[in-house]
Order: structure tokens, then C-alpha cells, then sequence
């Protein structure tokens, strides 16, 4: 089959949904493909380059399958066949027309930003791999807008303290925000109303700021949505106190399907110091800081300045083509089971049949909804509730077996003779001391651990020597078997031992 | 101050060492150390033993044979640890418990022909005396039983982990019967010995614990062995106590329940990785039923090559090798370790993570990865690194499968369903190496191969590690 990569129509999309590399990688999956005239210009990819990786300069539009970054243009659309797949951004949850459109032209439409958060699909998605570029790019617009450095310095010509940054949002984009504020040398706040993102605020080295509130969420799709009265009252005091003395904000908060929410208002912005910098990703759909225009920059009375760029990604044309290019291999990858140029709609797939939103002729959005990993927590309740259960009946048992071992142990001690008393001492105190001792052996070391109490085991030698020579012939040659083996034992146990041990070297 | 009191002085320093070596393993830093404590006890227990025997005036030609015993079986034993290569460990030690094992049944054989069959009548008068002497007829049975099922089992088990025996389990009819039965045909032998003792019984019960062995370890699989080998250690260390009540000795008793408490610990911390009860395991069976849900459909498995692995690890930050009994029987950890190194010169972080049970003996691929020079602050354990593999860009998995298997985790219905597996799956990019796609012990497929994110590399574990290291830039 062919592959067609579109010129995106769209005014100011720098991207292009194939890149040669990612081209050389469909021919080798055993398509054609056929790149529109320049479609690759804006992002730095020449017609030479993509001929020189196999493709066919020409018109995409007339492929088997086409694939683009964002909808066609109605041109483009009036180009396409009708059994034609289509693979791009779509929006389906805000496109109902398109969607009648392309299923009255008879086009089998993938939307890429419809993939299930599963982390099998986590290749494909191309909203995360965008994201994380985008979250990128607005500490690059933010450092570029502010007048000071990010990290703090002593220098001969006085001392500099670093900035700092807040993250409102820690979705992909907000983590790579977080990573690249941090990496540049800021200080890094990160606020978020799911609790479970603290950890990975941490691990790229910023500072998680909860808000003081019951109402934390789990989310089934693995997105965030909206938030009760009280819990936003309680944000907004978090900003309001955190702002004025922050130099950079960058807001990524998105709920899918609705305008993003509101998270700084205008009093708070007024609030921040002269030359701040606001990066407000969500300016696009409603935006989350109020007074941010979508791909404008504005400054406010009070010098701070407001970027609601809409394209970060396609500010980086050449990754993001890359990315994106990568992601619709990855699917197609996925689609082209026998690796023949055939690309297969697997209906039973749930990956498949999510970003699938129309096919022969009917819209099939929304999908049946798919459980996410996020959601990993939601079937535990269920299961946990017998394991407690269990484990209260467990106890109780517990219980009662050590009341009843513990009499027929003191039974049986009670009638012993004396001199047993004495060993039976003995013989359960150093197995408690034995239990607590090896309880802290370190998890690598359990081999050693093994071969020396393999050797000290060969102590019974003891016996066997005390019984050899008593008179007895045959006695005495038992015994010396005994020492024969026990000596292999405890000489081989302590070499082993000391060949491994001296193994074990620190880095 | 007599010979006998200081010998008695000498077993409490000697045990108070041996508890010493155990606690200085705990840390890599103080484990030499504990090794030479160790043997230091060793050296003194055995020199105030030696003097106790000269005490009680052993005969000459019996003080020659414990020179030569001591000296052909340390020769032995020395020679022994000195060739044998790291994959081999767990045979090794499996054929020492066996030794243990053996040494406690002519220990309690010696006893009885000492005592019950006559050949010290002072020493029975004296326990007749004390009234001690049908403890003395039951502590021969027990040493003597403990000692060999430790036998037999470390037979069967040096057996199955050296290919010597098939490594599948024995499944005779009515396996659990055949256990039951021979546990009470012992405690009715005892018994009876208990009230007269007569040397056909202790003949009786010594085959029928030999049997019980044999059969105990042969119906247990080869994926259990972990279990197996830290169980029979355990049961090296209660035949080492017996002993000692039998004999009067504390220092044996103290040393027999160390080992013992040592072994029944490890077993439990095995059992629990896999999340199994101890009974299940010792019953045996496990992977018998092979899953009637495996036709299910899994999907296509991606294959990739060496260069296309080379040139992921080269532009990888992050890379973690969990490592599986595939490992140690390729031969593969210093292809692997040099691999490792190539990628930390060029600046990648490389971690190690080992599920408890992996390999074949607790802790066993530790140890081959120390030998190839691997360091160990980089190699963590499963609790240690579970969490990280979600940020991880490539993950090798290499000769290992049941301990990287999601089903554990995904699905109720799997034979190993909520054993703590290692999540290797939430990296980016996963690599399996195997030789086939032939299932793992447990007998269970593995969903992770048909991952979008995991690649299969086939062939010999040790051979593509090297095209591997080749094919670095």
C-alpha cells in the first residue's frame, strides 16, 4: 500500500508527520511513500532528503493511506478517496462536524490524539511526546522573556540568586518543564492536584507543593478533571501566597473536552514582581491565567509578561516532526502484523479500535471506555476487602496456634529430664538468635550466607571426633567417615566462602 | 581448671564466633570478616575437641585416623572450592548439605552402637542413672531421620541442578500419601524404638527417611530449587542439633539451630518472592497444571537484532539488566559485565535488578555477577529498584521469564498470579534475550514478549551479548 505525507494547510504549522527517517522506516515495513512537494521545509527536511530515503515526491492526497499532523484541509479532504485511511491529530471530542464529514466521504479516520493512556499504546501517543516538547520550549520562551539568568551565580561582579520557577499542572508537560527549569539551574516548585505526581516532581528535582485539601483525585483516564469549589478556593490560595515571589509560572492544567480551568486571575498576576514571566500552555483552549491571549504576547501594566503561544511544539519543527513521525511508525508498525505493506484494522485491538473514529461510512467516537493504568488502583478495593478479611481470621488463628504451641512446648519441657532442660534452653534461644541475626543479611549476600553456614554446619565433625578411637572398631570407622565428610565440609564452606566474598568488588 | 571445663569454654566462644560470622554477612563491608570469624570458631571447636578426645584417652591409632580424616577431607574440600566455577554453586552446595546430611546418620549410628548396642556400658549405666537413656533411644532416631532425608534430598537436588537427573518433577500417584506415610511409618518406628530398642528398627527407619528424602526433593521442580537448597540447608542445621542432644553438646546443638533458623529464614524470603506458601512448595507440583487458558491469543512477538540493541544502549541514558537462570547457564555475565562497563565509560547508567528467586540459589546471581567484577552498589534488589523502571529507557532481560512476567500481576487466573514479579515493562523500550519462545519454569506464557515496547533477541544469551559489544560504536 502507499503512504502519503501531506503538506500540512494549516497557517503556521511548521511540522510534518514523516520525517526521512521515519519515512526509511514505513519502506522497510514494506510501503511506498509519497511526500507533497515542501511538505518538510519548515521543519528542515528537504525533498532530497525524503527521496533520498525512498520516497516519491507527489501528491499524498491520492495514497492508501495519509497520514498528516493535523485535519486536512478541505482541498486535501476533496483529493482523498473514499476507502482511504487517514491517520492525524482530529479532536474528535470537539469536532463533531469533521467527523460527519469524513465518514460521508467514506475515509477511515485514526485520530493520534485518541490513544487510550495504556502503557502499551504509550508509543503512539503522540499528545505525550508533544507535550514533552512543548513543556520544553515554554521554559525556553519563559528564559528567553526573562531578564535575569536561571541559575544562581557568584560572580566578580556580584552575586546572582537563581530563579524561580512554578509548574502548575504536572502532566508530561509539566515534567519537562520541571526537567528543564531544574536542568538550566532554577528553583522548581511543582503543584498538581493528584498526590501520586510528588514522587516524580522529586525525581527531576523539584519541589511538590500540595494543596491543603481532601479532595485529591483519582482519575480513571489517566487526565486530570475538574475540581470541587473547595478544593479550587484552597488552590488559589496556595497561588496567591506562591506568586509574588516567583520570577517564572508556566501553567499546563488541561481537562479533555472542557475549557481549561482558571487557575491565576488577574489580581494575582498583578501580584507578581516586575519582569516575571508567565507561560500559559493551555492558552489554546480558554486558557489558565487570565489575560493570556492564544499565540500572543502580552504585558501586563505591571511588567509581567504573558506568552500564550499555541505552537511550542512546532517551534521545535525538526524534533517534533521526529516525535511525530516516530509515533504514526509505531502505529503503523503495530497495524502491520505480517510486515507486508498491509496495513490491518484490528477491530478487537483496544488500542486500535479507540483511535479509530470513523470507518465504512459511520463515526465509531466515542469509544467503549478503555481502564487505564493510572487507574491500576481502581480494582484493588474490590480485592482487597476478603484479603483483610483473611487476614483478621489469620490472626485470630495465628493466635491460637501460638497459645497451643506454647503449651505443648511447656508440657513437654515440664516432663523432660533435667539434663535435656538445659539443651532445650540452649537450642531455642539460638534459634531466635539465629532468626534475628539472618533476617538482616543483605539480599546479595545470601549465597556466602549459605556456604558458611554450610560450613559451620560441618561442626558435627565434633561428634564424630569424640566417638572415633573408644574402643569400638566399628565405631570407629563410622566415625571416620563422618570426620572424612564433615572435614569437606567445613574446609570447603570457609574456602568457597572466602573465594566469593573476595569476589564482591565497590565501584 | 580441667581439660573438660575448658573445652566447655572454648564451645561458648566458639558459638558466640559462629553467631558473630553470621552477623558480620549482613553487610558487604564487615562480610570477610564474618568469614574469618567464622573460621576461627571453626579452629577452636575443633582444637579443644581434639584435647577433650587426648583427655579421655583416645587410642593412638584412632588420633591417627582423625589426622588423616581431617586432613584428605579438607584437601578434598579445598580442592573443590577452588575449581569450582560460579555457575556451579548451587550444586556444590547442595552436595555439602548432602555430606552434612550423611556425617549426622553415622553419628547416630555411632551413637547407638555406642550406647544401645553396647560398646560403652558406662555410658549407659551413667544415662540409666539419669534416666535419660530412652531420650537417648529417640535422639538417635531423630538425628538419624533429619540426617538422611538431608542426604537423599541433597543428592536428588545436586543431582537435578548438575543435569544429572531430570529437572522436572517426579510425579509418582498419591505423592502427598506416600509423604504422610512415611512420616507416621517414622513416628511408629520411633515409638516402638522408644520401648525396645533393636538395631532392625533403626535399619528400617534409616531407609524409610532415605526414601522420604529422595522422593520429597525428586517431585519438587527445578524452578523451585531456591527453595529446595535454602530448605535442605535448613535441614543440614537440625541434623547438626540433634546431634548435639544426642551427644550431650551444646556447641552442636547452638550451631545446628543457627543453620537451621539460617535456612528456614531464606526458604521463607524464597516462598514469599514467589509468593507461595512453604507446604505448596515442599508438596511439589508447581507448573503441572500448565495454564488451560494458554491458547489464548498473545499477539506477534517483535524480533530485533544485536546492532539495533547496540544502538539503542549507545543512545540510552538509562539501561537496568535483569538477569534469570538463562544467564548463568550461558555463561553470559562477563559478556555482560563487559558490557556494562563499555556503557558507564560512555556515561549510561547501568543497574542491575535480581528478583530473589532468580537462578538457583538465593542470591546466586549476585555472586556470578561479583565474579565477573561487576560492582555491587550497582546491583539492587527487586523492592530496591521496582519503582524506577518507569523511567527507564531500555530494559535487558536476560535468560530470565517467569520473573519479569505481568501476568503475575495482571492476571487472577495465572499459575503465578501475585507473585512480586519486576516491572520491567513500564521502561520504554524492553529487550528480551532467549533462546526460544518456549515458556519458563512455571510452565506459564509471558505476555511481556508481545508487548508494543519489548523486542526479542534470540539465540544464545552469551553469543548476542558479545555481537552486542561488537557492535558499539
Amino acid at each position: 500500500m502507499i503512504i502519503g505525507v501531506l503538506k500540512e494547510a494549516a497557517a503556521g504549522e511548521s511540522r510534518v508527520s514523516a520525517t526521512p527517517s521515519t519515512v526509511a522506516r514505513l519502506i522497510a515495513l514494506g510501503y511506498a511513500v509519497i511526500v507533497d512537494a515542501d511538505a518538510g521545509a519548515a521543519a528542515h527536511f528537504t525533498d532530497e532528503a525524503y527521496a533520498g530515503a525512498g520516497a516519491e515526491i507527489g501528491v499524498a492526497a491520492g495514497a492508501d493511506i495519509v497520514m498528516g499532523i493535523n485535519a486536512p484541509s478541505v482541498q486535501q479532504l476533496d483529493a482523498m478517496r473514499s476507502g482511504t485511511t487517514l491517520i492525524s491529530i482530529l479532536g474528535p471530542a470537539s469536532n463533531p462536524a469533521l467527523l460527519d464529514d469524513l465518514a460521508h466521504r467514506g475515509i477511515t479516520a485514526l485520530a493520534m490524539d485518541a490513544v487510550p493512556r495504556i502503557s502499551r499504546a504509550q508509543s503512539l501517543d503522540v499528545l505525550s511526546s508533544m507535550a514533552n516538547i512543548a513543556g520544553y520550549r515554554a521554559v525556553i520562551e519563559a528564559a528567553n522573556a526573562f531578564g535575569r539568568f536561571f541559575t544562581g551565580q557568584v560572580t566578580a561582579a556580584g552575586k546572582v540568586p537563581p530563579a524561580k520557577v512554578l509548574v502548575a499542572g504536572v502532566g508530561v508537560a509539566g515534567l519537562a518543564a520541571i526537567g528543564t527549569a531544574g536542568g538550566m539551574g532554577a528553583i522548581v516548585c511543582a503543584t498538581d492536584p493528584r498526590p501520586e505526581v510528588a514522587d516524580q516532581v522529586e525525581s527531576l528535582g523539584g519541589e511538590y507543593l500540595a494543596v491543603a485539601s481532601a479532595d485529591t483525585e483519582v482519575s480513571a483516564t489517566g487526565y486530570a478533571k475538574e475540581m470541587s469549589q473547595d478544593y479550587n478556593a484552597r488552590a488559589a490560595a496556595l497561588y496567591a501566597q506562591q506568586l509574588p515571589d516567583t520570577d517564572i509560572l508556566i501553567t499546563t492544567a488541561l481537562i479533555p473536552g472542557r475549557p481549561a480551568p482558571r487557575l491565576v486571575t488577574a489580581p494575582m498576576v498583578a501580584g507578581m514582581r516586575r519582569g516575571s514571566v508567565v507561560v500559559d500552555m493551555a492558552a489554546a483552549s480558554g486558557g489558565n491565567v487570565e489575560g493570556s491571549v492564544p499565540g500572543e504576547v502580552v504585558v501586563t501594566p505591571n511588567g509581567v509578561t504573558i506568552i500564550g503561544y499555541t505552537d511550542l511544539p512546532g517551534r521545535m519543527a525538526s524534533q517534533a516532526s521526529q516525535f511525530f513521525g516516530t509515533n504514526l511508525v509505531n502505529l503503523v508498525t503495530l497495524m502491520t502484523p505480517g510486515k507486508d505493506g498491509i496495513l490491518e484494522l484490528d477491530w478487537d485491538d483496544v488500542v486500535q479500535r479507540s483511535i479509530t473514529v470513523t470507518r465504512d461510512g459511520e463515526v465509531t467516537w466515542p469509544p467503549p471506555p478503555v481502564q487505564v493504568s493510572a487507574a491500576a488502583a481502581a480494582p484493588a478495593p474490590t480485592a482487597a476487602a476478603p484479603v483483610q478479611a483473611k487476614r483478621v481470621v489469620s490472626t485470630r488463628r495465628r493466635f491460637l496456634r501460638v497459645s497451643v504451641a506454647s503449651v505443648v512446648l511447656l508440657l513437654l519441657v515440664a516432663a523432660s529430664p533435667a539434663a535435656l532442660r538445659v539443651h532445650l534452653t540452649v537450642f531455642a534461644l539460638a534459634i531466635v538468635i539465629g532468626y534475628y541475626v539472618i533476617g538482616s543479611v543483605h539480599h546479595a549476600l545470601h549465597t556466602p550466607l549459605m556456604s558458611v553456614t554450610n560450613a559451620i554446619s560441618g561442626i558435627i565433625v565434633v561428634g564424630a571426633l569424640l566417638q572415633i578411637g573408644q574402643g569400638v572398631p566399628a565405631i570407629t570407622v563410622i566415625a571416620f567417615v563422618a570426620i572424612l565428610l564433615a572435614s569437606v565440609n567445613v574446609f570447603g564452606g570457609f574456602a568457597v566462602t572466602r573465594r566469593m566474598l573476595s569476589m564482591f568488588s565497590k565501584s | 581448671m580441667t581439660i573438660e571445663s575448658i573445652a566447655q569454654a572454648a564451645y561458648l566462644v566458639a558459638a558466640l564466633l559462629f553467631i558473630f560470622a553470621l552477623a558480620s554477612l549482613s553487610k558487604h563491608e564487615t562480610a570477610k570478616a564474618g568469614n574469618a570469624y567464622g573460621m576461627a570458631g571453626m579452629a577452636i571447636a575443633l582444637a579443644a575437641t581434639v584435647a577433650l578426645a587426648i583427655d579421655r584417652q583416645i587410642e593412638t591409632v584412632g588420633l591417627i585416623l582423625i589426622g588423616v580424616a581431617m586432613v584428605a577431607g579438607g584437601a578434598i574440600g579445598i580442592w573443590r572450592a577452588r575449581v569450582v566455577e560460579m555457575t556451579g554453586m548451587p550444586e556444590l552446595i547442595a552436595l555439602l548439605h548432602s555430606f552434612v546430611g550423611l556425617a549426622a546418620v553415622l553419628v547416630g549410628w555411632s551413637g547407638y552402637l555406642l550406647v544401645e548396642g553396647g560398646g560403652d556400658p558406662a555410658e549407659t549405666a551413667e544415662l540409666e542413672a539419669l534416666g535419660t537413656l530412652g531420650i537417648h533411644h529417640v535422639e538417635v532416631f531423630i538425628g538419624v531421620v533429619i540426617g538422611a532425608v538431608t542426604f537423599t534430598g541433597s543428592i536428588v537436588a545436586y543431582g537435578k541442578l548438575s543435569g544429572r537427573l531430570k529437572s522436572n518433577p517426579m510425579t509418582l500417584p498419591g505423592k502427598t500419601i506416600l509423604n504422610l506415610g512415611a512420616l507416621a511409618t517414622i513416628v511408629v518406628l520411633t515409638v516402638w524404638f522408644f520401648w525396645s530398642p533393636q538395631v532392625w528398627l533403626l535399619v528400617a527407619v534409616t531407609l524409610v527417611a532415605l526414601a522420604l528424602g529422595w522422593h520429597l526433593v525428586a517431585s519438587i521442580g527445578g524452578g523451585d530449587m531456591p527453595v529446595v537448597v535454602s530448605m535442605l540447608n535448613s535441614y543440614s542445621g537440625w541434623a547438626a542439633a540433634a546431634s548435639g542432644f544426642l551427644l550431650d553438646n551444646d556447641l552442636l546443638i547452638v550451631t545446628g539451630a543457627l543453620v537451621g533458623a539460617s535456612g528456614a529464614y531464606l526458604s521463607y524470603i524464597m516462598c514469599r518472592a514467589m509468593n507461595r506458601s512453604f507446604l505448596s512448595v515442599i508438596s511439589g507440583g508447581f507448573g503441572i497444571e500448565a495454564g488451560p487458558a494458554d491458547d489464548r491469543d498473545y499477539g506477534e512477538h517483535r524480533e530485533t537484532s544485536a546492532e539495533q540493541v547496540a544502538e539503542l544502549l549507545w543512545e540510552a541514558d538509562s539501561v537496568i539488566i535483569a538477569p534469570g537462570y538463562g544467564m548463568a547457564v550461558a555463561q553470559a555475565q562477563y559478556g555482560v559485565a563487559e558490557l556494562t562497563r563499555r556503557l558507564r565509560e560512555h556515561g549510561t547508567s547501568v543497574r542491575f535488578a535480581i528478583h530473589p528467586v532468580a537462578g538457583r540459589l538465593p542470591g546466586h546471581m549476585n555472586v556470578l555477577l561479583a565474579e565477573a567484577k561487576v560492582p555491587y552498589d550497582i546491583v539492587l534488589e527487586m523492592d530496591e529498584i521496582n519503582g524506577d523502571f518507569a523511567g527507564t529507557e531500555v530494559v535487558l532481560v536476560i535468560g530470565a521469564n517467569d520473573t519479569v512476567n505481568p501476568a503475575a500481576e495482571t492476571d487472577p487466573g495465572s499459575p503465578i498470579a501475585g507473585m512480586p514479579v519486576l516491572r520491567v515493562w513500564q521502561s520504554d523500550d524492553v529487550i528480551v534475550f532467549k533462546r526460544s519462545m518456549a515458556s519458563g519454569y512455571a510452565g506459564v506464557q509471558n505476555p511481556l514478549f508481545f508487548n508494543d515496547n519489548s523486542a526479542m533477541l534470540f539465540g544464545d544469551a552469551k553469543d548476542r551479548v558479545e555481537d552486542i559489544i561488537r557492535a558499539l560504536p
